[in-house]
C-alpha cells in the first residue's frame, strides 16, 4: 500500500544516515538533521514536525536496540518517506511490540525519558502510512510515510 | 508573559538563551517521559521536566519548544547545555518543585498547551 505512492515520482531530495546502536550521545542527531533539511526546504510544518517526530523515536530504537542502522529520507512533492532498516535482534512479537506501554527498555533507555513502550505507538500515530517487518536475529524495517497536502 | 518573567518567577537561573528572555511564551507542558513530551506538547511552549539529558534538548528541538525549564534544582549536564546553546533553546533551572512551577505559572495566566489528551490510540 505505501509503494502506490512511490511510483512515477522523481524525489526532489534523497539522503541516507547511519546510526551507532550504543551510542546515546548521538541519538536524535539524525532527526535533528532531517528536520533542518525538511524546513529548508520548505515544507509545512505539520509535515515537518511529523517527519522529525518519526525519525527521532526511530532513530532512538535503533540506538537503544540495535547494534548498527540506516535512517533514509526520500521527498517527493507528495510525500516525504523515512526508512530505518537495522541489524540487530529484531523484534519477536511485533503486535505485542506495538501495544502502548510494552517495552523490553533498560535503565540507561528510561533516563533519557524514553522506554515507556510508546516510541512505536507514536511513530505509526504521527505517520500518514507505517510498515513494520523484523527478523529475528537480523534486524528491524520501518516505513513511514507523511503527505504533504497539495504538493509542496 | 516574557522568559525574564518566567526567571523571575520561579526564581530561575539562565544556563542558556540569555540573549532570547525577551520571548513571549503562553503555554507549557511538564513531563518527565520524552515520548509523551513528543506525542503531546506542541510548539512555543514551555517544557517542564526533571530530565536533565540531552535527549531532553533533542526532544525540544525535534518539537520547537520555545525554552526548557528544569525543576526541582536539577542541573543539566554540560553536553546537554552545549546542545542548547547550538540549537538556541533557552534552558532556566529552578529549585522548585513541578507543582510549585506550575501553580506559580499557571497564576499568571498561563495554561497547558493541550487541556487533555484524546483516547485516540492505544487507550481502551
Ligand atoms: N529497532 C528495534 N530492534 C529491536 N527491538 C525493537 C526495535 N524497536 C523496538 N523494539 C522493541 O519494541 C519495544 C517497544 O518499542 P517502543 O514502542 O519504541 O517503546 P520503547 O522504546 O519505549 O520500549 C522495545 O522495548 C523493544 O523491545
Ligand atoms: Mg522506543
Amino acid at each position: 500500500m505505501i509503494t502506490v505512492l512511490d511510483v512515477h515520482e522523481k524525489p526532489i531530495f534523497e539522503s541516507s544516515y547511519t546510526v551507532q546502536g550504543g551510542n546515546f550521545d548521538e541519538a536524535g542527531k539524525v532527526a535533528s538533521q532531517i528536520k533542518v533539511i525538511l524546513k529548508k526546504l520548505g515544507l509545512q510544518t505539520d509535515v515537518v514536525r511529523k517527519a522529525a517526530l518519526v525519525a527521532y523515536e526511530s532513530e532512538i530504537n535503533i540506538v537503544s536496540y540495535a547494534r548498527k542502522g540506516t535512517i533514509n529520507i526520500s521527498i517527493t512533492p507528495q510525500r516525504v518517506k523515512i526508512e530505518t532498516i537495522d541489524e540487530g535482534h529484531g523484534i519477536p512479537d511485533i503486535e505485542l511490540a506495538m501495544q502502548e506501554g510494552y517495552s523490553t527498555a533498560d535503565a540507561k533507555i528510561r533516563e533519557m525519558g524514553f522506554g515507556a513502550g510508546m516510541g512505536l505507538c507514536n511513530i505509526k500515530k504521527f505517520s500518514d502510512q507505517f510498515q513494520i517487518t523484523s527478523e529475528i536475529g537480523i534486524g528491524t524495517h520501518l516505513k513511514m510515510i507523511i503527505l504533504i497536502e497539495n504538493g509542496a | 508573559m516574557t522568559l525574564n518573567d518566567v526567571a523571575e518567577l520561579l526564581d530561575a537561573e539562565v544556563l542558556a538563551g540569555h540573549d532570547q528572555l525577551e520571548m513571549e511564551v503562553k503555554t507549557g507542558f511538564g513531563a518527565d517521559l520524552m515520548s509523551d513530551v513528543l506525542a503531546f506538547a506542541k510548539p512555543g511552549s514551555l517544557l517542564l521536566t526533571g530530565l536533565t539529558n540531552p535527549q531532553v534538548v533533542r526532544t525540544a528541538d525535534i518539537l520547537d519548544i520555545a525554552a526548557i525549564i528544569m525543576v526541582r534544582g536539577k542541573r543539566p549536564v554540560p553536553e546537554a547545555i552545549q546542545l542548547a546553546k547550538e540549537i538556541k533553546i533557552p534552558v532556566l533551572s529552578t529549585r522548585l518543585i513541578l507543582f510549585e512551577t506550575i501553580g506559580r505559572l499557571y497564576e499568571k495566566g498561563m495554561r497547558g498547551c493541550i487541556e487533555r489528551v484524546d483516547n485516540s490510540f492505544g487507550r481502551p
